[in-house]
Formats: structure tokens, C-alpha cells, sequence
């Protein structure tokens, strides 16, 4: 049936999140936002007593037991944890909402456990993912972007050659979030997308796990951005890099030259892209807030359900905006809905993620836009939002990439017939 | 239990109007738009598939119960066919779920059996006003007690069948209350003018209706009159009505696409038609699930009137938006009346000023 009724125990946990939010991460925003590369470990380390002790309850991001695993054939699989990814894109908002750059760096996985739950044998779930229910937090991370290759996946050039029982990674990654995290700062580790075949193109792309301390992997860089800045962009050097041949996600079926380890890593998009659109809208939603308890402050409530032509320009540009931010998320939540009801994704994933994007990026510009210097001023957080919001229509998939991605599935076009 | 998936039954329902919507309502709308009449078959065959009738109790002459989203999803459809025809079908339905909505006992036994029992006649509402800026909390047409009746003084305009309609559920403000009043069209003081001619909805005869100190008793008057819940409900009908025109237009300029050729390919293989493409179907998506959301408030009993208005501001400013660029993608095919896409921009403009015609 249609019911956009939130189950309790999600409601629940959301309000317990908000605490969080408003008491821990609004009040270090700032700090960490002026102090880029600082690791907020009072927050981590907080989180993460708080996510093991809420075990199997509350989950953000997609991992999976094995039983799951088994349950489902082995195939490539995403974990389903109890609140679900309905529960998830709940929570990514709310922690969003309370502060973007720290919510990246909360553990308990993240784009590299995905991965892993994805692509990966029961084995190596069992093997890889063990290590995020220990007492000290661990991060992963997904290696895929290359300095000449960024949307464009399968042109990377990083290479993995078979050398007896080993695979030997050559080359440089960068924009990796949380790289640092991952392979210097915890015992975690990064998903390196590598070709086995340079001639063969995306079919010879796969996906290997390179975990922390592993000889020849280094953190070069770390980034210095426009916003987000608590979440470290790592740079990444790969240099005769040695990793068993069981790193390679999947089966070593997978191992022969077919694109099916290529598709099972982007199956992985399927169910994150709503998640990444979860945290763009927690972020709306703050702007927007925080917009209009300044209007209201200065005697302007907006006047709903006035025509147009009775209307300030300014209740004209809110009500915009807060259709954008429901679509948005109503858009979010039919995606995770879908990735836990099992219900094939044709478009829907990529939809939420563009319109998630646009009405981020619209929001706070608007919002700054909308307060004037006030809007401007560092003293409030809004000018910070406005410039973390952007990544959100960069990363996991630009807005252009989504809407190709959208285009053909409603098309019905492949990718040769429309590039 | 949260979820977007209609229920078996909702699912047929939508299934039969859907059937209807395409080979009745479609293939009958360039010649009606034309012609501005809509064959009396074609509006007698839709109320026949017995939307509205299922949205009102036994008691009432109907057979089930009233469920917004059901109304939304059927109305979806019937846009998708053809607007005109959906609000012809529909204009019944503003009457009697309004009487529904706000009547009392002895006002739901008299007023509803006769509009859901039998054929469809031209019940109708009078709601919208023609000043530019028409709104719904202070509207101008006022009604003031008098020795125990109301005299009701003011304009009205696009009544839907003002000219055959024997009563019109007209709206007034009684002491700042928007208030109903089952008005006789008979009634001394009522006068109804020549038909309207629109940019769109041409098929659809509508008419504007001068009130000049017109008496009618005080049982006329709605008797739990609630403005939220009417209006919430009408919202998300013109929501869902936008929603369905949305699709269609996106459907067409989708086809015409993938059919039409310049520079050797498929204009849908140039990302500046497949983006327009893709945002469409974003924003009706978007803009459907946001009609959901508020029909399931309305049912579930919340005050649903600000997300009605804003499913419904959105939904419309959608339609405008995806019929303007379907008209776009079939270049000056589009313009050219053959294709529909033209009609459907036309009809998407007045979307915001069909309040009343529709409820869900």
C-alpha cells in the first residue's frame, strides 16, 4: 500500500541522532571546519561506542552478516540491517543536518565496507568486515578516481598483474574520502579499482582490497577544500603494491576477462547513491531551517497557501525551495525503499541523486543569497553548508552523470547509444 | 507500514481507468479541444468506471469508502487522457466529497444519493473568482444572514456546466469563514453568463455566475464546514491531475525522441534532448510522490494543508515546465496543433486556477 507512515523504532533512533546533532556536532562545526585535517576523535570515538552498542539496531552504512550472505546464494548481495536503508537515509540526514564534514567521518565502514558487501565472497565479508565490530573505530575507503580519470571509470590506468600468489598494484589514486582514515590513522583499509587488462577496457577493471600497512601503498596528499573539510581526501600512490590474490572482490571466477566484476561494483551505486542524496538533504534541510528562524526573527513567516500573486518574493522563494527539499527526499526514500524491498532499480537511484544534488546546491545558495551579509558572514554556519553542499553534486556520481545514467534507463539506450 | 506500492485493488482500479483514459478519453480529446464540446458518451462512459462512487459510503447511495490516494491515483490517469475530459468527469465529485466533507447527517442523505445514483449529472461547484488575485481565505463573493436566510452577493467563474447545472455548491465567506451553500440555479438573483473562452480546457464548457443578493435558507449551508480539509483536497487534485498531464506530455516528447532523426541519429541520443528527458521524469516523479504524500495525510486525518499546497504548487509548476519542453523536443512539430503537445501546454498554464473543479 502507499503509507508514508515511518516506523517507530526509526523515529526513535532519528531522535536519538538529533541529540547527537545538536549537541555534539553543531557545536565542533566550526572548529573543524577552520582546523581541515584535524581528526575529530571525541566525535569518532563517541560514535562509534554508540553504533556497537546499538549493534545490529542502528546501521549507516550497508554492511552485511554473513548469515545474510548465505541466506541470499553467496550472489552479490548488499546487507540489509534491521531499520533497513530506509533507516539508513534517516539517519545519514539527520547527522548530515547536524554537520556533513563530521558525519563523513563517522565509522562503522563506509564506501569500501559497502563494496565489500556487494562484490565480495561470504569469505571475504567474513575476513574484511570483522574488523568494524572491534572497541577502537576502523574506517574503509574507495580508491577509484585517478588524476586524468574521474567520472569516466573505466579509463583508469592503475594496473594489478598476477605474480604468483599475489596481485601487484601500480599507480595513483586520488580523491579518496576517508583514505587516511582507512590506511594510516586505523587498521582499516581502501577498495582499489584496478584494470587486469588496459586493452580490454572496463572489462578488465576489478576491484581489489589493499588494507592499511600494506608495503608500497602511501598516503601522498591530502586535499584542501572548498567545503566538508573534517573529511580527509586522501592521494593515493600504488608502487609494486603486493596484495593476496583473495583481496580481489568476487570469486576467482571473476578473475577472467568478463565485465561482471565492473557491473557488481556499480550495483554497489545503486543502493549508495540514495544515502549520499540523504546526507545533501540533511544539509538542505539545516539551510532552510536556519533561513527561516531568521525570517521569523525578523517578523516573516512565511504564509502558505497565498497565490502567487499575493506573495513576497522572498514566501515566493521559501516555498520553492521547500517543495525541492520534499521531492528530493520523498525521491530518496522511494530509492531505499526499492534497494529493501528488493525491487529492481531501473532510474529511481540516479533520479534522487540529481534532484538531491540540485535542490542542496539551489538551497544554500539561496538561503546565503536570501540573508544578505548576515547569510555571508562565518559567524553562522550557513556560508559553511553552502560550500560543503556542493560536494554533493560532485561526488558519487556528478549531476551530468546521473542524468545520463537516467537517460538511457528511460531510453532504453545503452551506453553506446548514448554517451 | 511505509511503502509506495498500490494496493490489488487500487492497482485495478488504476488499470481500468488507465484502459478508458487511453482509448476514450485520448482519442477523443484533439476533436473535442476542437470542437469545445465533450460527447456526453464520452463523460456518461468515465463515471461509469465508478471512481467517485467508490469513494462514497452505502449510507449515501455509494459503495465504499473515501480514500484521497485512491482519488489521486485515478485522477492521475484521467489527466493523462485528456484534462477536460478528467475534469468533466470529476466536477460531480468536488460537489459531493465537499458535502461529504463538511455536510451534516440529514445534508449527506438529501444531497449525495442524488448526484451518485444514476448517471452522471452536472453537479457543480463554484469556487474560483476571476480577480487576478483569487484567494481561497478571502474571497470576495460574501453570504450574510438575513430573517433566517443567507443573501449571497458576488462573481464567480469557471463553473464547470454553470449552464445545466441545477444546483451549484457555491462558496462564500460568511464573517471571514469560507462557508458552502447548495444554491438552486433557479434561485432569483443567480444569473449565469456566456460561456468562458480559455487558453485551455477548451473542451470543458465553463462559465462565470454573478450572485446578486441571492436568498437561500439557512439548511443550505454546509453545516461542519472545515476549509482545511476542503482545500487540502482540492490541492491534491489538481496535484494529481497535474501529475497525469505531466506524464502524458513526457511520454510523447519520450517517443517522438527516440523516433525523430536530424544529423543522422536519434535526436534522443544528443544529451541536450536526453538531460530535458531525464529531468522530466525526475520532476513528475518528484512531484507524484509529493501528491501521494499529502492524499495519504488527508486519509489519515492530518491537517495535510500545507503539504497539499505545496504537492500541489510543485506538481503544477512541473506540468508547466515538462509540456513546455515536450512542445520544445518536437520543435515546430510541436506547435502545430496535429500534435498534442501544444494542447497539453495550454491546459498546464491554467492548472493553478482549476481549484474547485476537482476533489479528491
Amino acid at each position: 500500500m502507499i503509507s508514508f507512515e515511518i516506523p517507530s523504532s526509526i523515529e526513535q533512533t532519528v531522535s536519538m541522532i538529533e541529540s547527537v546533532a545538536t549537541e555534539m556536532m553543531r557545536p565542533q562545526a566550526r572548529y573543524y571546519d577552520d582546523h581541515e585535517h584535524e581528526i575529530p576523535w571525541d566525535y569518532i570515538n563517541f560514535m562509534h561506542a554508540a553504533l556497537q552498542s546499538a549493534g545490529a539496531e542502528v546501521n549507516l552504512a550497508p554492511t552485511s552478516s554473513q548469515d545474510e550472505h548465505q541466506e541470499a546464494g553467496g550472489e552479490a548481495t548488499i546487507g540489509f540491517p534491521s531499520t533497513g536503508y530506509l533507516g539508513m537515509a534517516h539517519y545519514v540526514e539527520m547527522l548530515s543536518w547536524g554537520d556533513a564534514g563530521l558525519y563523513l567521518c563517522t565509522p562503522q565502514g563506509g564506501l569500501g565496507a559497502a563494496a565489500v558487501s556487494a562484490a565480495g565472497t561470504p569469505e571475504q565479508v567474513a575476513k574484511f568486515l570483522e574488523r568494524f565490530k572491534g572497541d577502537r573505530a576502523v574506517f574503509s575507503a574507495m580508491a577509484i578516481t585517478e588524476p586524468h580519470a574521474g567520472s569516466d571509470t573505466a579509463a583508469i590506468k592503475t594496473t594489478a598483474v598476477r605474480d604468483g600468489s599475489d596481485w601487484v598494484l601500480n599507480g595513483e589514486k586520488i580523491f579518496v574520502t576517508g583514505g587516511h582514515k582507512a590506511l594510516v590513522d586505523t587498521p582499516g583499509f581502501v577498495i582499489v579499482w584496478a584494470t587486469i587488462d588496459p586493452e580490454a577496457g572496463r572489462k578488465g577493471i576489478r576491484s581489489f582490497v589493499v588494507e592499511a600497512g600494506t608495503p608500497g601503498c602511501t598516503v601522498t596528499k591530502l586535499e584542501k577544500k572548498l567545503g566538508i573539510r573534517c573529511s580527509d581526501t586522501a592521494a593515493i600512490v600504488l608502487q609494486d603494491c603486493r596484495v593476496p590474490l583473495e583481496n580481489m572482490l568476487g570469486t576467482v571466477e571473476q578473475g577472467k576477462k568478463t565485465s561482471e566484476g565492473y557491473k557488481g561494483v556499480l550495483r554497489t551505486f545503486e543502493a549508495t547513491r540514495p544515502l549520499v542524496g540523504a546526507s545533501a538533504l540533511g544539509i538542505a534541510r539545516a539551510a532552510l531551517e536556519f533561513l527561516k528562524a531568521k525570517l521569523a526573527e525578523g517578523g516573516i513567516e512565511i504564509r502558505y497557501g497565498l497565490p502567487l500573486s499575493r506573495m513576497t518574493n522572498l514566501e515566493a522563494e521559501v516555498v520553492e525551495l521547500e517543495a525541492m527539499l520534499r521531492s528530493a527526499w520523498l525521491l530518496t526514500l522511494r530509492a531505499v525503499w526499492m534497494v529493501d524491498n528488493k525491487i529492481a532499480i531501473n532510474a529511481e537511484s540516479s533520479m534522487s541523486k540529481i534532484k538531491a544534488g540540485d535542490a542542496v546546491v539551489k538551497i544554500t545558495q539561496k538561503a546565503v543569497e536570501l540573508l544578505g551579509p548576515m547569510g555571508y558572514s562565518r559567524e553562522h554556519l550557513l556560508e559553511k553548508w553552502f560550500r560543503d553542499a556542493k560536494i554533493n553534486d560532485l561526488y558519487e556520481g556528478t549531476g551530468q552523470i546521473n542524468r545520463l545514467i537516467v537517460a538511457r534507463r528511460i531510453l532504453g539506450y545503452s551506453r553506446h547509444e548514448l554517451s | 507500514m511505509f511503502g509506495f506500492e498500490p494496493t490489488a485493488e487500487q492497482k485495478m482500479l488504476v488499470e481500468a481507468v488507465r484502459r478508458y483514459a487511453e482509448n476514450d478519453l485520448r482519442a477523443a480529446a484533439h476533436e473535442a479541444d476542437e470542437s469545445g464540446e465533450l460527447p456526453r458518451e464520452l463523460i456518461e462512459k468515465g463515471w461509469e468506471l465508478g471512481v467517485l462512487q467508490a469513494s462514497v459510503p452505502e449510507a449515501y447511495g455509494g459503495f465504499g469508502e473515501r480514500s484521497a490516494v485512491t482519488g489521486a491515483l485515478a485522477a492521475e490517469e484521467l489527466a493523462w487522457g485528456d484534462l477536460s475530459g478528467a475534469l468533466a468527469i470529476m466536477a460531480p465529485g468536488a460537489y459531493a466529497l465537499s458535502v461529504l466533507l463538511s455536510g451534516s447527517e440529514d445534508q449527506k442523505s438529501k444531497l449525495i444519493p442524488a448526484v451518485i445514483e444514476g448517471d452522471w449529472q452536472p453537479y457543480t461547484t463554484a469556487f474560483m473568482e476571476p480577480d487576478y488575485d483569487f484567494y481561497a481565505g478571502e474571497m470576495r463573493t460574501t453570504a450574510v444572514a438575513s430573517n433566517g436566510d443567507y443573501l449571497i452577493t458576488g462573481q464567480k467563474a469557471r463553473v464547470a456546466f454553470g449552464d445545466r447545472a441545477r444546483t451549484l455548491l457555491t462558496f462564500a465567506r460568511v464573517e471571514g469563514q469560507i462557508e458552502a451553500f447548495a444554491v438552486p440555479t433557479d434561485t432569483v438573483g443567480l444569473r449565469v453568463g456566456e460561456r468562458e473562452t480559455l487558453l485551455g480546457i477548451q473542451a470543458l464548457p465553463t462559465f462565470p455566475v454573478t450572485y446578486n443578493n441571492v436568498r437561500v435558507p439557512a439548511s443550505a449551508r454546509l453545516k461542519g464546514m472545515d476549509p482545511f480539509k476542503i482545500l487540502s483536497s482540492f490541492d491534491a487534485a489538481i496535484g494529481a491531475l497535474s501529475v497525469g498531464l505531466s506524464r502524458a506530455a513526457y511520454e510523447y516528447a519520450l517517443d517522438y525522441a527516440k523516433d525523430r532523426e536530424a544529423f543522422g541519429s536519434p535526436i534522443a541520443q544528443k544529451q541536450a534532448i536526453a538531460f530535458m528527458l531525464a529531468e522530466m521524469a525526475t520532476e513528475i516523479d518528484g512531484a507524484r510522490l509529493m501528491v501521494w504524500e499529502a492524499a495519504w495525510e488527508i486519509d489519515q486525518g492530518k491537517d495535510a494543508s500545507r503539504t497539499a499546497f505545496l504537492a500541489r504548487t510543485n506538481a503544477a509548476e512541473t506540468a508547466m515546465m515538462v509540456t513546455d519542453r515536450a512542445v520544445q523536443i518536437l520543435g515546430g512539430h510541436g506547435y502545430i496543433r496535429e500534435h498534442p503537445v501544444e494542447r497539453w501546454m495550454r491546459n498546464a498554464r491554467g492548472l493553478s486556477t482549476f481549484a474547485g473543479l476537482a476533489m479528491v
